[in-house]
């Protein structure tokens, strides 16, 4: 009987211990965007650039050159990498914190300026590294460290919707909301991710991937029920799909 | 009255805030300060403090809202750490030139690259310049009363500059400590509500504030912000003072010596360490050998006068440093030796860099530097605790 190989891990990820808790879903997002850099054979040509927060670490994981950015500053690092090198693939991987919080700035520019690269966006609703403050994609009335009688919307506003204010943009050519909290939904974010490189690949401009995900130790929840709580609380807040696919024409 | 409690450094300075009653506290989470800042927002959503507390997307937010609030008449608070403190930095001398009795603590942490969340001092002295009264701690009782005293200080109108309060990351904001907490009627009656500053606004008395200055009239603000910056010791020693007589215990003035009066040989600390550096001189004390200590508490404006009468006639000193300007040396060092030679000290004076990072700076890395202090052997600047050759 001849052995058939079925699974192995990807290429593009590193054999290492996590450093990720029980149930985060960072784990799950490295893991698709390393298979999909397989499928798409990039992982020589790939530039990563990492946030402040959590994912800090993710050199340690994907095996692609990458660069940390001061908090909030990855796509604008990723756009001095992505003019100086056209051709590599550049992604800048960054949570609620870096992205919407202390880097909105940098996020709206670079996709108003319709950048070539890909974004990937975690949003897990809190500040994991710091240990659980409030994000400005906190859900409303959500308990976290700094608001421990949950997110009084009218003191500190609602929470942003990255997907929808980009789509505001003439420039951005892919927009999408996935999430990780079931088997079909991590299918569909893996194409969504691999869609968001392809894009770069063919020079198409600014991708954006929005990934609803889980922190189930600041939550203080345990994962089966975060990734149900992704499901039932963030998802109707924070609906899933495709908000742009073409550049839009002004 | 007051109470005791196990506090990290943190919470100290969390309930120092709260018994100052400010009306605002803006800041931004960041590694090793969020736990005073999650303390604080408790305290506020809980009803235990009358302020609002905002909830700002960034550390330079937090300190343009600070400049705000401030502004208009406000007792403001904000803390952060490290790349936090940087990105503020745009907002500082905006708040020290516009002379708002802002207080921070500054939760004393290394900088990026390498990327690092353990404790050194490069973040205060990378802001040294920025028109702050830079203050160090030793520990959680310290940093506690110095919130109270640091808005008294501030707030003088003869001051009327902001305060930079620095902790020791982890060492000092995440190690527990018995500290006395002090009661609210004795923390009012020495701390009283603010009072409205001459040159800042309220709803009856309208102004344009943070107004440009051109080359005929730039240099007299500033040389002016400058002056006033020395009156800080004589009044953080009479709030001292006063607050001894209140509270029952003191911290003293710029600085502070240890079994200094007869030393041969000296060193200074900043922060954190000198709880370390106390211990060694009590058991070099006890081998027979003249060993003493000052510990520098202010490094903006800088203690000269006191500092040389503490040093005296010590024959060497050795500044120890938790912090490198790379390409010269340890800025403790550069402004203790300035200092020291504009007053005609003749001794020796010894750089020791240590700590970086989080790197620790243990009892044997102490004693070596007083070893090189009495035998005068080595380079100025000497680096302890390598974990190799370089």
């Amino acid at each position: 009987m001849s052995e058939e190989l079925i699974y192995t891990r990807p290429e593009s990820l590193r054999e290492r211990k996590t450093h990720y808790c029980p149930g985060c879903g960072h784990g799950i997002v490295h893991k698709l965007l390393a298979e999909v850099m397989d499928e798409l054979g990039i992982r020589e040509e790939t530039i990563i650039i990492a946030p402040v927060g959590c994912s800090v670490l993710i050199y340690d994981y994907i095996n692609a050159d990458g660069i940390e950015a001061a908090h909030g500053r990855a796509p604008a690092v990723a756009t001095g990498v992505k003019r100086v090198h056209p051709d590599k693939i550049v992604i800048s991987y960054q949570g609620d914190g870096d992205l919407l919080a202390i880097g909105t700035g940098e996020t709206i520019h670079a996709a108003n300026r319709g950048e070539n690269i890909s974004v990937i966006f975690v949003n897990n609703a809190i500040y994991g590294m710091t240990g659980g403050q409030m994000a400005p994609t906190t859900m409303s009335d959500q308990i976290t460290k700094t608001t421990p009688y949950g997110r009084n919307v009218q003191d500190v506003g609602y929470p942003i919707r990255a997907c929808e204010m980009l789509n505001t943009l003439a420039a951005p050519v892919y927009i999408e909301r996935t999430s990780i909290h079931d088997v079909k939904n991590i299918r569909k974010t893996k194409k969504a991710i691999k869609k968001a490189l392809q894009n770069q690949m063919d020079g198409k401009g600014y991708s954006f991937v929005e990934v609803l995900s889980t922190c189930p130790t600041n939550w203080g929840v345990a994962p089966v029920k975060a990734a149900k709580w992704v499901e039932t609380a963030m998802v109707p807040y924070y609906p899933l799909g495709v908000f742009r696919e073409e550049k839009e024409t002004v | 009255m007051s109470e005791f409690a196990f506090l990290n450094g943190n919470e100290a300075v969390a309930w120092g805030v709260r018994l100052s009653r400010p009306h605002v506290i803006a800041a931004y989470p960041i590694t090793p300060q969020t736990k005073a800042v999650e303390k604080l927002s408790s305290f506020v959503q809980n009803g235990e403090m009358d302020c609002k507390y905002l909830h700002v997307e960034s550390e330079h937010s937090a300190m343009a809202c600070s400049i705000g609030s401030s502004s208009v008449g406000a007792r403001t608070f904000t803390a952060t750490s490290s790349q936090g403190l940087l990105y503020m930095s745009e907002g500082l001398p905006y708040a020290s030139g516009a002379r708002l009795p802002i207080v921070m603590m500054n939760a004393n942490r290394s900088i990026a690259t390498p990327w690092n969340i353990y404790g050194d001092q490069m973040d205060a002295m990378h802001v040294l310049n920025s028109g702050w009264v830079q203050l160090f701690v030793e520990d959680a009782q310290e940093a506690l009363d110095m919130v109270i005293q640091s808005f008294k200080l501030a707030e003088n109108h003869d001051i009327l500059t902001p305060v930079m309060i620095n902790v020791d990351g982890f060492v000092l904001t995440h190690t527990y400590e018995k500290v006395e907490i002090p009661g609210q009627e004795l923390v009012d009656s020495f701390l009283p509500a603010i009072e409205k500053a001459p040159h800042l606004m309220n709803d009856q008395d309208p102004m344009s504030l943070c107004i440009s200055a051109g080359n005929q009239h730039y240099m007299e603000f500033k040389i002016k912000q400058h002056r006033d910056m020395f009156k800080v010791f004589e009044q953080l020693e009479s709030i001292d003072r006063d607050f001894e007589k209140s509270f029952g215990r003191s911290h003293g003035g710029a600085a502070a010596g240890y079994r200094n009066e007869d030393a041969d040989v000296i060193l200074v600390t900043t922060g954190s360490v000198t709880g370390t550096a106390r211990v060694v001189v009590d058991s070099l004390r006890e081998q027979g050998i003249k060993a003493g200590l000052v510990k520098l508490r202010l490094l903006r404006p800088f203690p000269s006068d006191d500092l040389f009468e503490l040093i005296g006639k010590a024959g060497a000193v050795g500044i120890l440093d938790k912090n490198i300007s790379f390409g010269f040396e340890g800025t403790v060092y550069t402004n203790v030796n300035s200092s020291l030679l504009q007053k005609g000290y003749r001794g020796r004076t010894f750089n020791f860099i240590a700590g970086l990072g989080g790197r620790d700076i243990t009892k044997e890395n102490i004693e070596e530097m007083f070893s090189a202090l009495l035998e005068q052997k080595g380079e100025t600047v000497q680096y302890f605790n390598m974990g190799c050759a370089l």
